[in-house]
């Protein structure tokens, strides 16, 4: 066998007979990515490939990029390769990355999840020799509830909050989870929004995706008639001095961790709701198993164990030790004060500095920048 | 389970006590007697003995789920957990099993006499009729390590609440030997029982910490003050023609220090005296160490009794004459008791003398010489008050000892530090390798735990759940207060009160303290 499909270099997955990379985490010429979270999309690169529904929030977060775009389903051919994008039902534009070379398949699966989350258009599985797959939640214990269910309880939180006098805070990530639960909320009227979560809804209404009305909490807001209504904040407001201008609280917090006591438990929350927009155990189990790849390759969390399991079932399996960080338990320090906006253009020029990417840039999102490489003993 | 189980949610999902209270005080009010008197002995630590082998729990959830044993076992840390991590794996209930809580603890107890076949159907089929929040708890409570997160102070709250008892009333009801098989609700919390009274002990008045000295406390002339000494408090009660010796913790211990029974029984009936039990020998305290080989057991060999006999330290008289003391003055109560405590076996505790604060700084400064932690102030007029009541007791412990250590798995910490890395395991060198020895996740400031995390976020090698392993380069100085061996500790020993005292920039890690080092601390023995 000749040269890999892909490859693993320091800089990323490399694709040699096309010399692309996909989602590389240091400056390469040609760079196909998979979504916008800041480990998959990072600055720096000569030119950029996402699908066209990716694209706005990229620009919005990356600044002045050469971007290019594609369709779902859409095949182009680079190089000596052929690749083409796929719904992986992560977050809205988001893709597994099909690459075909002298007939061998491989797919990238980037971030994904198998539910529909009535916002991000629903996974599809890929057919593949090859498969790459995240595995955050890659723990027989991982196990999501109903979309609906969730949607119901928060729903139930929300109405006990405001009989309490209290105003549910919920900490969302800004992009994917607080437009999902948007979309699913609706019907509690008027949403208020951190900065943060707002710009992020802003570039998503401006391209077309439909959200229900939402109002930012920001300097000049009179607060009084909102008293009760649900606040969606990314995790790094919880807390901060714009959080207690909103009065007496009652803290949620919405995220795929919040399925283990413990960590609800750190996250002093008033209340943990399980809702993930990465597979859970099943999830995994049920897409690699779609794919009809013999081989997996494991990236983002529980990867040495997760691989072992593939591995008794009969898959050829192995770690790829990436960089990306899925969706993180913590979530990133900056205070950006409500009003701002909370997100700027980009992780800046700082990532061709090497593995310290600076937590300033790691904004209000789950795929937290960090140098966990080389990892796995 | 249901409504045990709603219980259970209901005060796991909040950190706040009102709502903590409220919620039991609810239930107190609303469920089947049986199920109120079964949930007081499990919040007072009076667990069933465990029906099942935690080993065994793990093989037949790991097979009920379709896992493999080293699976589950994979999963087991992370969650951190095995009640839990049960609870997580196990495919969705088929059918609903409405038992209530006293009709699974007895269903329980009958298990744990059966042969394992039966206790695994038994089990199995609870599991398949549970949902998961019920599934968890029925796990917590047959694996025997129940806690919900509530105090024995705030439980009794919440029943005065549902009952309109007096609180301090019930707290004393509560205490003593009983468990669900030998009393009813009524009888424990409503009806009046004297016999029951004659071996219970009264709620311990505890010290809270003195910070930054005693210049603050007002002449020294109102104060009085003892030794601390490093040993369990305890209460002894001379009733009825019987004794009964209490730990703090409300064990009945009355068992294993027969050698403290002639000195009891020679007390006149209607006494009630608390202090500190200490192993002590030939007129002199030994080290903590001692007085422990004697609490694991529940007979003691004679060769322990002659090594390490025991002595009650007496602090305080609670009951004189079958009178209840505890509204006199600390002063009378101390003289009364000095009429009482006069043996070589119970005790008095010495007085510290001292005129002014300095001079009782510097008589601190020797305590270690004692034996002791350091030094009880007790304001002379004060009455004796149950729980942590701050202005009438403090306790003036010594200045700690510190060692310096190398941070080597980092973990976010609680409440308004739940975004910053805060809970730190450190190790120090042996052998060339670093041996994880304490954790320890207070006594920094804000700002350098926010300095400490980003460092984390960039210096992760790995990840397990919310625990990351970092690269072994940050050096702290730990101080704690008490230092003892301890086998069941991969180091050896074990620190109380280990804190980061500050952050070493200063030192590079291959300069951390050694293992010798602090093993040369351990006291002799
Ligand atoms: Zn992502
Ligand atoms: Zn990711």
């Amino acid at each position: 066998m000749g040269t890999p499909v892909l490859q693993l270099t320091d800089r990323g997955l490399y694709c040699a007979a096309g010399e692309f990379f996909v989602d590389p985490w240091r400056p390469v010429p040609r760079a196909l990515i998979t979504h916008g979270h800041a480990d998959h999309a990072r600055s720096g690169h000569g030119a950029y490939l996402a699908t066209d529904i990716a694209a706005p929030v990229m620009r919005h977060r990356l600044g002045a990029i050469t971007l290019d775009t594609i369709r779902y389903g859409e095949v182009r051919r680079i190089g000596a390769a052929t690749v083409s994008f796929h719904p992986a039902g992560h977050v809205p534009g988001s893709a597994q990355i099909r690459v075909e070379v002298g007939g061998e398949v491989w797919v990238v699966s980037g971030d994904y999840k198998l539910g529909a989350d009535g916002l991000s258009t629903p996974f599809e599985p890929v057919r593949c020799h090859t498969f790459i797959s995240e595995c955050t939640f890659g723990l027989p214990v991982y196990k999501w509830p109903d979309q609906a269910a969730v949607l119901a309880q928060i729903t139930d939180w929300v109405a006990w909050a405001a009989e309490q006098g209290r105003t549910p805070v919920l900490g969302v990530y800004a992009l994917g989870k607080a437009q999902r639960l948007l979309a699913g909320l609706g019907h509690l009227g008027p949403i208020l929004t951190h900065g943060a979560v707002e710009a992020t809804n802003a570039v998503m209404r401006d391209q077309g995706i439909a959200l229900p009305p939402t109002i930012q909490v920001q300097r000049g807001l009179d607060l009084k008639p909102h008293r009760g209504r649900l606040v969606l904040a990314p995790p790094a407001a919880l807390g901060t001095p714009w959080m207690r201008k909103l009065g007496p609280v009652s803290v949620g917090f919405a995220s795929g961790w919040m399925r283990l006591r413990g960590v609800r438990r750190r996250r002093a929350a008033d209340r943990g709701f399980v809702i993930s927009d990465h597979a859970d155990w099943d999830g995994l189990n049920a897409a690699i198993a779609a794919t009809g790849a013999e081989r997996v390759l494991v990236t983002h969390g529980y990867t040495t164990v997760f691989a072992r399991w593939l591995a008794e079932r009969g898959y050829d399996a192995g770690v790829l030790a990436t960089e990306y960080v899925g969706e993180d338990a913590d979530d990133s320090a900056p205070e950006s004060g409500g009003e701002s906006g909370g997100e700027g253009p980009g992780d800046g020029a700082t990532s061709a500095g090497g593995p310290g990417t600076p937590d300033a840039a790691a904004e209000v999102e789950d795929d937290t920048p960090s140098a966990a490489r080389g990892a796995a003993p | 389970m249901r409504g045990f189980a709603a219980l259970f949610t209901a005060l796991d999902g909040t950190t706040r006590t009102l709502p903590k209270v409220a919620a039991l005080a609810e239930y107190f009010r609303t469920a089947p007697e049986d199920d109120r008197l079964w949930t007081i002995a499990l919040l007072s630590g009076r667990r069933p003995r465990r029906a099942v082998s935690a080993t065994r729990l793990r093989e037949w959830a790991a097979e009920r789920a379709g896992l493999p044993l080293w699976l589950f076992e994979e999963a087991y840390p992370v969650v951190g957990d095995l009640a839990e991590t049960i609870a997580l794996v196990l495919p969705p209930p088929t059918r609903r099993d409405d038992r209530s809580l006293t009709d699974w603890m007895a269903h329980l107890a009958d298990l744990a006499g059966r042969d394992e076949d039966t206790r695994r159907v038994g089990v199995l089929a609870a599991w398949d009729g549970l949902e998961a929040t019920e599934r968890f708890v029925f796990n917590k409570l047959l694996t025997g390590g129940f806690r919900m997160g509530v105090s024995q102070g705030l439980m009794t709250r919440a029943l005065a609440q549902a009952t309109g008892r007096e609180e301090a009333e019930l707290a004393h009801r509560l205490m003593g030997d009983w468990t669900p098989a030998t009393t009813t609700f009524r009888a424990l919390v409503l009806e009046d029982d004297p016999a029951a009274d004659l071996s219970r002990p009264y709620p311990f008045a505890l010290a809270p910490q003195l910070e930054g000295g005693p210049d603050a406390l007002g002449p020294p002339g109102d104060w009085l003050a003892e030794w601390k000494w490093d040993g369990i408090r305890a209460q002894l009660i001379r009733r009825g023609g019987a004794w009964h010796l209490w730990s703090r913790g409300e064990e009945l211990i009355t068992d294993r220090f027969p050698d403290l029974a002639p000195a009891a029984m020679a007390l006149p009936d209607g006494t009630v005296i608390d202090g500190e039990l200490m192993a002590w020998r030939d007129g002199a305290p030994l080290p903590f160490a001692a007085l422990q080989r004697r609490i694991g057991r529940k007979s003691v060999p004679k060769s322990l009794l002659a090594e390490a006999p025991a002595a009650l330290l007496a602090y305080d008289l609670l009951e004189w004459q079958g009178a209840d003391l505890r509204a006199a003055p600390q002063d009378d109560r101390r003289a009364q008791l000095a009429q009482v405590a006069t043996g070589p076996v119970i005790r008095l505790s010495p007085t510290v003398a001292f005129s002014d604060w300095d001079g009782l700084a510097r008589a601190r400064a020797t305590a270690r010489d004692h034996l002791a932690e350091g030094l009880m102030l007790k304001h002379r007029a004060a009455p004796y008050s149950a729980g942590r009541r701050k202005g009438a007791w403090w306790k003036w412990k010594l200045d700690p000892r510190t060692v310096d250590a190398v941070m080597i798995y980092a973990q976010a910490g609680h409440g308004r530090r739940a975004a910053l890395y805060t809970d730190f395991t450190f190790a120090v060198w042996h052998e060339g390798a670093l041996v994880p020895f304490t954790k320890a996740y207070s006594g920094l400031t804000d700002a350098e735990f926010r300095k400490i995390t980003a460092w984390v976020r960039r210096n992760t090698l790995e990840r397990f759940g919310p625990v990351r392993r970092v690269t072994p380069e940050l050096v702290f100085e730990i101080a704690f207060e008490g230092i003892q061996a301890s086998p069941r500790h991969k180091s050896g020993i074990a620190l109380r009160f280990p804190r980061m005292a500050r952050w070493r920039h200063d030192k590079p890690a291959a300069q951390a303290d050694t293992l010798d080092s602090l093993r040369a601390l351990l006291p002799p023995g």
